[in-house]
């Protein structure tokens, strides 16, 4: 079956009850997104579907078709970081990293949506994502940075993709 | 001239009428106190009182999530409108600490007001009328000893006749008899103390029990199955979902803790109830344990050889060596299921942090939908700073097709009950809002102002 993962379309041969998250890694070789729990408990395998958050490694591809899923990897690159990427090496957020795409892909929803949203907006909706190593607070700085970053973003499209 | 004497005959009665109808309906003001000191009540009988708010539940309409507790204000969405709870903190401008202990017994037991006006049965004295002075008095001692706060909950949202609270006496005219539980000879002492409380302060039939147009309880149906902020309350009479019978003993179990090995966990509305539940000493959770299993009465012989053999087969095994591992066989759904809720669902984790077995789960089995809508709409939130089951949401994975496709697999897989038809159509007006969902975490009181589990859908 057809996916359409950061903004282009892949064949994908695999049984449609397989995870998400396994097709991402496996057979797409995107590995932002890791696997922690298998539960939907941790949030480590957070990736976006329709401009949403959601667990990759609860969601079959076969409720996928025609839907536009987003990772890591689509918010820019290591040449030319996206705002949500620039924030967390700005802020040095992470420590041993795991869970980091998890938050990102969560907050980057949040901000999508409601590019103002608040402090205590950012900290309830990050709820779901898991950090064992503790640097909660970084990350928590990361996303405020990224709030700010993705505004003056979005009106100088100097890297990623452009935004009109 | 006849034709005037008549018009004035009739003039007459209307005025008789209508002043009739505004004596029967009329309440005096209690007069207002100054609030009253700390000191000026019994600390054993403030800390009665606080178990008693929590059978009362006072806290889940009084509180909104992540407000002060007890300052109203909560959104209570009813067929006739949207009505606010009040703030019953001991504020004397904006709650009611100028009521007197005479104000506050007389809105228990007959639904007034301090300045005597009649209160929306959204306050269910319709049950509150059963408690007891004495009980009363403690409760009206905690309340008076909590923070005040100040804060005025928004006018209600009631179209004419409704927002007349005269209209109100009619209304109790029709369906509010009022006076405190009479014991019932023929039952003894635990299943009296149990029925003052499931339906006095309790009051479990007003979401157990079905409500008739005018939005009262309907007597002959008592807790046959009722409406809750968004959530189906499952019958507690014979008429209950579950796969497995209730006893006296799993009901204790059930309430004492907050879950059960053959049912699972509170959840919804509910996860409040057995949260506040945890403050009441055993002897009145085995009382209301024993009232309800009279209520639900003994099964039929096939119901119970039926949950026997199912208890029989979940011992015997994990459900995975009923299900085919050919994902076509029940179609989309049974892949939705295989791949988005096993995992949890049939790793033989205990309960209450282990997906339940769904051959047990009351909601799979219910008579409609919308609970299992919303569960997996919406999940189970985590408490805050508590250990708690928990359950991702999957509103934004599922479109309401998908959603259909799902239990209908469930329905079909796990129950002997007949499919659900209106799924489609249920699902879509729970996500636009028609119906307004509270999600709550599992067994626990998630008021205070620095809640994260709580919110409303």
């Amino acid at each position: 079956m057809k996916l359409n993962v950061n903004g282009s379309t892949h064949e994908v041969d695999a049984d449609p009850a397989t995870p998400l998250l396994y097709v991402l890694r496996n057979d797409l070789e995107l590995n932002a997104a890791k696997f922690g729990c298998g539960l939907g408990q941790c949030g480590a395998c957070t990736v976006m579907v329709d401009g949403k958050a959601i667990f990759s490694c609860l969601t079959p591809i076969l409720l996928l078709e025609g839907r536009e899923i987003k990772t890591v990897e689509g918010l820019g690159t290591i040449d030319s970081p996206g705002p949500m990427q620039q924030a967390f090496i700005e802020e040095q957020a992470a420590q041993c990293g795991y869970c980091i795409p998890g938050m990102m892909m969560r907050a980057q929803a949040l901000l999508q949506s409601k590019p103002d949203a608040s402090d205590a907006e950012i900290q309830v909706t990050l709820e779901p994502n898991l950090c064992r190593c503790g640097t909660h607070l970084r990350i928590l700085k990361a996303v405020k940075r990224a709030r700010e970053l993705m505004k003056t973003a979005a009106m100088t499209p100097a890297s990623g993709e452009r935004k009109v | 001239m006849k034709f005037g004497r008549f018009l004035t005959g009739l003039g007459a009665l209307i005025v008789v009428g209508v002043a009739g109808v505004f004596v029967y309906a009329w309440r005096p003001e209690i007069a207002p106190i100054k609030p009253p000191e700390r000191a000026s009540f019994d600390q054993a009988l403030i800390e009665h009182g606080a178990k008693l708010a929590a059978v009362g539940n006072c806290t889940a309409c009084h509180t909104n999530p992540g407000g002060k507790s007890f300052a109203g204000g909560l959104t209570i969405p009813t067929p006739f409108g949207t009505i606010y709870s009040s703030n019953i903190t001991p504020d004397a401008e904006t709650g009611i600490g100028t009521w007197s202990e005479a104000a506050f017994q007389r809105a228990m037991r007959d639904g007034v007001g301090r300045k005597g006006e009649h209160l929306y049965p959204a306050f269910p004295y319709d049950h509150f009328t059963n408690v007891s002075d004495d009980d009363n008095r403690a409760l009206y001692a905690f309340l008076m000893t909590r923070q005040p706060v100040k804060a005025t909950p928004p006018p209600n949202e009631l179209p004419f006749p409704l927002n007349v609270r005269l209209v109100l006496a009619g209304w109790k005219m029709l369906f509010f008899r009022d006076g405190a539980y009479q014991a019932d000879a023929g039952q003894n002492e635990e299943w009296n103390r149990g029925a003052y409380l499931v339906n006095g302060l309790g009051h479990c039939g007003a979401c157990h029990t079905p409500r008739n147009s005018l939005g009262a309880e309907k007597v002959s149906l008592h807790l046959a199955g009722g409406e809750a902020e968004g959530w189906s309350a499952f019958a507690l009479n014979g008429s209950s979902p579950a796969p497995v019978v209730w006893d006296k003993d799993s009901l204790y179990t059930y309430l004492r803790q907050g879950w059960h090995p053959d049912h699972g966990v509170a959840n919804g509305p509910m996860g409040e109830v057995t949260g506040n539940l945890g403050l009441l000493p055993d002897s009145d959770i085995r009382a209301m344990s024993t009232y309800i299993a009279s209520i639900m009465g003994e099964p039929s012989a096939e119901r119970r050889a039926k949950s026997d053999k199912l208890l029989e087969e979940i011992k015997s095994g994990p459900i995975t060596s009923a299900i085919s591992n050919d994902p076509s066989s029940g179609g989309k759904g049974a892949a939705i299921y295989k791949a988005a809720c096993a995992a949890c669902h049939e790793n033989g984790r205990p309960q209450p942090f282990g997906g339940l077995d769904l051959r047990l789960s009351s909601t799979v089995h219910a008579p409609d939908a919308q609970n299992a809508i919303n569960m997996v709409l919406y999940g189970l939130p985590a408490a805050n700073g508590r250990t708690s089951a928990i359950m991702p949401g999957f509103a934004d994975v599922l479109t309401n097709d998908q959603l259909n496709d799902l239990l209908g697999h469930l329905r079909q897989h796990f129950t002997d009950q007949p499919a659900w038809t209106d799924v489609v159509q249920r699902a879509a007006d729970t996500r636009n809002g028609k119906y307004h969902v509270s999600v709550r975490p599992s067994d626990g009181i998630e008021r205070g102002p620095s809640n994260i589990g709580a919110e409303d859908q």
